[in-house]
């Protein structure tokens, strides 16, 4: 187990190693504006030779790991937020894209269990057909679509709710204020629509797979109500591989979803990506490409590796 | 009891049975069911996977059959009709008339009315309201209830409901145009019997907006008046208010039609008129304002750039599904059928680039080479990097599992080479699997190629070209006022979205009815 998860570890670094070097060098080799202005232009030279810019593209590459490891130093902003340090610049969007997800992650994860579960109880019936119809159709319509949605209902029609998300000084100068939450509300319905129908389609599938297996039969005749065989024996087992995806997604909930943020001008990680690439902070966009290729990889190894913890019949690295 | 000894039975007690007849194979009564037939049989029960094709088929016939149901060109535009809702002359009854209900102020009630009252007063007659709302030009369809409100003043204020039609209440233009142009302008009027040119109007104190051609009549601070006696009037609506026109005049009483405003010769010479738009549409494209389903946020027939979205988006996931199809196939296929060393590289390749995230992918490839190769290969090749993985994936799968089986050995000892063993006897039976991953590979093209287009990471709008994730993002901010700017591209993504899953999902149970119910 040891072994595997430091293979899996170290598979995992050379990749993103391998990457994050292909991400920087076609960065790095981008055109680059300069102003026409000639003493900014010599700043801007200058600068760029401080930093290094002139060197050979590998020697760059070596430079800017070398900086990570010593210094933990991303880069600069230069456009999005003058002269700060590109990985504070990430840091501080973090939390509100967090926000958004974690919250919509506890309305969703219950309800599309729940639903789930009372598919697959009920499979083949009217209420299941309706509930997998219902998904289908929910997984099937784009984020943005429920956005728009949310938007001209709950704001135009009805008033409820802001249209974005209020700015840290609107609410008070924190994330956690109750102004912030209701301004949030948004966001997270609209995210939540797709998510609940995904852990529906999940564990429904899963259920209906544990519910059909032989320890379900014996598990009845040795005289368990279907009650106490559903709770005790299938659930249990079809838990086996919807834990590892929720998990996974926890992680992956650090990412967030670009066009969600866009949006609901949330000042999140997604945006930041968008704003970088508009206002050719490369630095910055050089940090998110990196953020986004480790939570990736996170991720994906999160979910192989919490199998083995999840469920010890499952030996991980086993051929 | 039957005779017991067997042995004696007479030779002439045997006949030969069939003598006379040619015993041949017979024929099968029904054709055989193969492979296809059978997933084909299977997917024609599938309901929702059927209604989903054809809705698919419809959408298709659609984006491409739009040009024939408007006489628009494909790059046709009109700035001034822009953001307007659907209007069809010939279903103007039915409510497909361009029309926006909203409340008005009084003195935007008189304002929208004055447009008809105007249009009517091409010679400075006077005009009652009540003939204004016959008028054909009318943009007030129907007049709703009155009510009374209180205002940010905290007066009391009258409104009226009214739906109004969009194209009929741009009203009068101003322009500025050629000699000859204003011939033939005039040529138009005279053959049809239409009224373009409408007097100026004059510079002075009731003009509250010069450059709003449609005051022509005497107002004062957003108030209509009339000078009858030579003082203003606040007046309020009713069916025989009479606007009095302002219109410009020469010396001698005549109404001036238009201006002299620069250019030297008289083939330069610009003139500024006054136009009713909804003519002079007619006047330049020979025909009424119909957009099926309005216009787009720049003044394209929506129908038009929806339908080329369409094109855009299905061209787009069938291009990258089939190459997505081939490389995986190969490069699954190697892998799968060599297995060992070959199989172990080739799996740390496709490790990591199924690793990079999609979407700096696409970002990447449309900062390098969307100004050498445009921006929609670029998207081509930022799906193809790493799309093709999920096939490769269980392409090799399948040959992981058929490849030591007897048919496959038997193929082999007959002398039959790889690429035989590979084509002929191992990857027609992963086929299925891979359709179907094949085909669940195209909403997601879709809906990616939709949000990169949103987010303006690529950029496809053109006079020629233009994604439906375009139309959003430029309806995005003024959508509230225009609905159907977004209504109508949210409704084909999804029902696009919707039908590919259901198809796709169909296929799936159609080729592996063990699958059945079983995501992945």
């Amino acid at each position: 187990m040891t072994k595997y998860v430091f293979k899996r570890l170290g598979l995992m670094l050379v990749t993103f190693i391998i990457i994050t070097m292909i991400t920087f060098l076609l960065i790095r080799v981008l055109p680059r504006e300069m102003p026409t202005d000639k003493v900014q232009r010599a700043a801007i030279e200058e600068r760029w030779e401080a930093l290094g810019y002139n060197e050979p593209l590998m020697t760059q590459f070596f430079i800017y790991v070398k900086n990570i490891v010593t210094k933990w130093d991303f880069g600069t902003s230069w456009y999005v937020s003058y002269r700060t340090p590109a990985a504070k610049v990430l840091g501080d969007r973090l939390l509100p894209t967090v926000l958004i997800n974690f919250y919509s992650m506890i309305v969703s994860v219950p309800i599309g269990i729940l639903f789930g579960i009372y598919a697959a109880i009920r499979k083949n019936k009217w209420d299941d057909s309706l509930i997998s119809t219902l998904v289908m159709v929910f997984i099937s319509v784009p984020s943005y679509v429920y956005a728009f949605l949310v938007q001209y209902f709950l704001y135009f029609k009805l008033g409820w709710l802001p249209l974005t998300m209020y700015s840290l000084a609107d609410a008070g100068g924190s994330y956690f204020t109750g102004k912030m939450f209701v301004s949030m509300i948004p966001a997270i319905i609209a995210l939540s629509f797709g998510s609940i129908a995904g852990y529906t389609r999940f564990v429904r599938a899963e259920l209906t797979e544990a519910l059909t297996s032989e320890y379900m039969l014996l598990a009845r005749a040795k005289g368990l109500t279907r009650a106490q065989a559903t709770a005790r024996h299938a659930l249990k087992n079809a838990f086996v591989p919807i834990l590892p995806s929720i998990l996974s997604e926890f992680v992956g909930l650090l990412g967030g979803s670009m066009i969600i943020e866009q949006i609901f001008a949330v000042p999140g990680v997604g945006q930041l990506y968008i704003k970088s690439l508009n206002l050719l902070d490369y630095d910055v966009f050089m940090m998110d490409c990196v953020f986004y290729t480790f939570i990736g990889l996170l991720a994906g190894i999160v979910m192989d590796l919490s199998y083995g913890f999840i469920d010890p019949r499952i030996r991980m690295g086993e051929k | 009891m039957p005779d017991k000894n067997m042995k004696a039975i007479p030779p002439e007690k045997f006949t030969f049975v069939n003598i006379n007849e040619r015993l041949t194979d017979t024929k099968f009564d029904d054709k055989p069911i193969g492979y296809m037939k059978d997933a084909w049989i299977r997917f024609r029960k599938n309901k929702a996977s059927v209604v989903a094709a054809v809705i698919i088929l419809l959408i298709c016939l659609f984006s491409i059959t739009a040009p024939l149901f408007t006489d628009h060109a494909n790059n046709f535009m009109d700035v001034v009709y822009a953001k307007k809702g659907p209007r069809i002359t010939a279903l103007y009854g039915l409510g497909i008339d361009g029309g926006v209900t909203g409340n008005y102020s009084e003195v935007g009630l008189i304002k929208a009315m004055a447009i008809g009252a105007g249009a009517e007063n091409w010679d400075g007659h006077d005009v009652t309201m009540a003939e204004a709302m016959e008028s054909e030009y009318q943009p007030i369809i129907k007049l709703g209830d009155t009510f009374t409100q209180i205002d940010a003043t905290k007066k009391e204020k009258t409104y009226y409901s009214a739906r109004t039609d969009a194209y009929l209440n741009v009203g009068f233009q101003y322009k500025s145009i050629k000699q000859s142009e204003l011939a033939n302008i005039q040529a138009y009027e005279e053959k049809t019997g239409l009224h373009i040119l409408y007097p100026l109007i004059e510079d002075n104190e009731y003009n509250m907006d010069s450059t709003d051609a449609n005051n022509w009549y005497k107002t004062k601070k957003n108030t209509p008046v009339v000078t009858t006696s030579g003082k203003a009037v606040k007046m309020a609506y009713s069916e025989d208010l009479v606007l009095e026109d302002n219109y410009k005049r020469d010396s001698e009483g005549n109404l001036v039609y238009y201006e002299y405003t620069g250019g030297g010769t008289f083939e330069t010479a610009q003139l500024k008129v006054r136009v009713l738009y909804y003519n002079y549409y007619q006047y330049v494209n020979g025909s009424e304002p119909n957009y099926i389903f309005g216009t787009d946020s720049q003044g394209y027939d929506l129908m038009l750039r929806l339908a080329g979205g369409l094109r855009l988006s299905l061209l787009l996931a069938v291009s990258v599904s089939i190459i997505n199809f081939i490389i995986g196939a190969v490069y699954g296929a190697i892998e799968g059928f060599y297995g060992g060393t070959v199989d172990l590289i080739m799996e740390r390749i496709t490790d990591i680039l199924g690793n990079v995230p999609f979407i700096i992918v696409a970002t990447l490839f449309q900062m390098h080479l969307s100004a050498q190769l445009g921006a929609i290969p670029c998207l081509i090749f930022a799906y193809v990097l790493n799309g093709w993985i999920g096939i490769a994936y269980r392409v090799r799968t399948q040959f992981y599992r058929f490849k030591k089986q007897e048919f496959v050995l038997a193929a082999k000892t007959l002398g039959a080479k790889d690429r035989r063993l590979i084509w002929k006897h191992v990857f027609p039976n992963s086929l299925g699997t891979i359709v179907t991953s094949t085909a669940l590979i195209i909403p997601g093209v879709i809906f990616n190629e939709s949000m990169l287009s949103y987010l303006g990471i690529v950029k496809l709008g053109s006079s020629s070209v233009t994604s439906l994730g375009t139309l959003l993002s430029d309806a995005s901010a003024i959508w509230t006022n225009y609905p159907h700017l977004m209504i109508l591209p949210a409704v084909f993504i999804s029902l696009l979205e919707i039908s590919f899953n259901l198809f796709g999902n169909g296929l799936r149970d159609a080729f592996n009815p063990s699958l059945r119910n079983v995501e992945d």
